[in-house]
């Protein structure tokens, strides 16, 4: 289990060094986006029309805040359940996001899009929602403002902890953890 | 026939909504850091220590301790010889509930079925509440509140077992569920089961289990027993924190069964209602 800091965009030499269990730190752009806005980037690819930010080495993280207080970049801001996403994610991979943070499992056809277009899905820590909000210093809505929570967000982060989940090489960290501790 | 006020009870109501969602109760804190001493896992007892960092974090900038403020759910017992004025005690519990959420600055979580429009400009911010009422002798109303998160509502289930399969089918269901959850649901969990009764009453026990202190006994020794062991087996699965791998999937196990632990003589009701780590939940007497 090694541990890394990395800044945004993601390089394809980034994406190669991690394996499943590593704990990373990401600082730089990074984009909120769950269910509602997939489906409308998704719409967008598939008629050939600009999106609202560059895939290229992105990180999205599958969030919906709770509204800021006054004077706070964002609210509590943990991640959501990741299967929801998975019909969308492969084609944002396969157009050159590099990073998912969110939580619980993905299906095959994400983890096999991570293989072949060299992507990785990281673990955050479901509902420390308050701890992680923390390392978020901006916040900005870009697109789709009507969804509330589920808009777009691009998010500063500094030393956003996330733990590597899915790797370009197969691993898959809830299997192969689970395998360790089980017991008959 | 005693009265309480109207806006004393939508007062109340806002107050325990805003404090619960960013006070982790005592209860769920000693639970965690049991979980923190006893988990081997590395990355699961780092789980750990970030839940516990996020509580005081949440506490002290009473900032949500989560995103997912829920569903606000109610379970109400309303004494017989006392009454709202000015107003009815639903309509408290809703007007309480959207000053709570709006005001807190929780999340808005509820929507449409279907078109997934979210319903705070056509009901109202959060509404509307999931409430269930009593009528019990007294002059008091007893309210409580859990603020119900969706992502381990996703893999609660109920079912109807043969009455052959017994309390080792009850186990048997209760560790598919928790098994095939695996990471979903933010384990480590409180695990509230409803056992009996009918097939509806099932899941609303296993609703109320989930508001009982982690800590507590079960009144019934027999049932206690069983509590104590289902949870040995379901951390025995290796789920851990987060899913990670670990041996702390399960904080408790929660078990209520209707009165004479009744059923129907054909049947065998059993529903799990699953509950993240975040298990937010406050009561009040008025």
């Amino acid at each position: 289990m090694a541990e890394f800091r990395l800044n945004t965009p993601l390089s394809d030499e980034d994406i190669e060094k991690l394996k499943a269990g590593d704990i990373v730190y990401l600082s730089g752009t990074i984009y909120t986006a769950r269910d509602a806005a997939h489906k409308r980037l998704v719409d967008l690819i598939n008629n050939n029309e600009e999106l609202p930010f560059d895939l290229k080495g992105a990180v999205i993280y599958f969030v919906g805040p709770t509204p800021p207080k006054p004077g706070e970049p964002i609210g509590s801001a943990g991640p959501t359940t990741s299967y929801r996403m998975d019909s969308y994610s492969p084609i944002l991979i396969e157009h050159g996001l590099k990073g998912m943070i969110g939580k619980g499992k993905r299906n095959k056809d994400v983890i096999d899009a991570c293989k072949k277009y060299k992507a990785v899905y990281f673990g955050a820590t479901g509902g420390a929602g308050a701890l992680l909000s923390e390392r978020i210093k901006k916040a900005q809505i870009i697109a789709y403002e009507e969804l509330g929570p589920e808009a777009i967000r691009k998010l500063e982060v500094e030393d956003f902890p996330v733990v590597v989940v899915n790797d370009i090489y197969g691993n898959d960290l809830y299997q192969e953890g689970r395998k360790i501790w089980e017991k008959d | 026939m005693r009265t309480i006020d109207y806006e004393t009870v939508v007062k109340s109501i806002r107050d325990m909504i805003i404090y619960s969602t960013t006070h982790l109760s005592e209860d769920m804190l000693k639970a965690l850091e049991k979980a923190y001493e006893e988990e081997h896992s590395e990355v699961s007892k780092a789980v750990l220590a970030q839940l516990l960092e996020n509580a005081e974090i949440a506490q002290k900038e009473s900032k949500p301790l989560c995103q997912d403020t829920g569903l606000a759910i109610f379970f109400v017992k309303v004494g017989e010889d006392v009454r709202v004025e000015g107003g009815t005690l639903k309509e408290a519990i809703y007007e309480g509930t959207q000053k709570g959420y709006k005001e807190g600055y929780l999340r808005a979580s509820t929507c449409d079925c279907f078109t997934r429009a979210n319903l705070k400009d056509k009901l109202g911010y959060n509404l509307p509440p999931v409430i269930y009422f009593d009528i019990v002798p007294g002059d008091k109303i007893e309210i409580e509140y859990a603020a119900k998160g969706g992502g381990s509502e996703n893999v609660s289930r109920a079912t109807v077992l043969a009455p052959a399969q017994g309390k080792e089918g009850v186990k048997e269901f209760i560790k598919k569920v928790i098994s095939d959850a695996g990471p979903n649901p933010c384990p480590p969990l409180v695990v509230g089961v409803g056992i009996g009764g009918s097939f509806d009453l099932a899941a609303v026990m296993s609703k109320h289990a989930l508001f009982r202190d982690i800590g507590t006994k079960n009144p019934d020794p027999e049932l206690d027993q069983f509590e104590q062991e289902i949870k040995d087996e379901l951390n025995k699965l290796g789920i851990g924190a987060m899913g990670m791998g670990g041996s702390q999937t399960a904080l408790a196990v929660h078990i209520e069964m209707y009165e004479g632990r009744m059923c129907h003589i054909a049947s065998l009701p059993v529903s799990v209602n699953v509950q993240c780590h975040s298990s937010r939940h406050a009561h009040i007497t008025l």
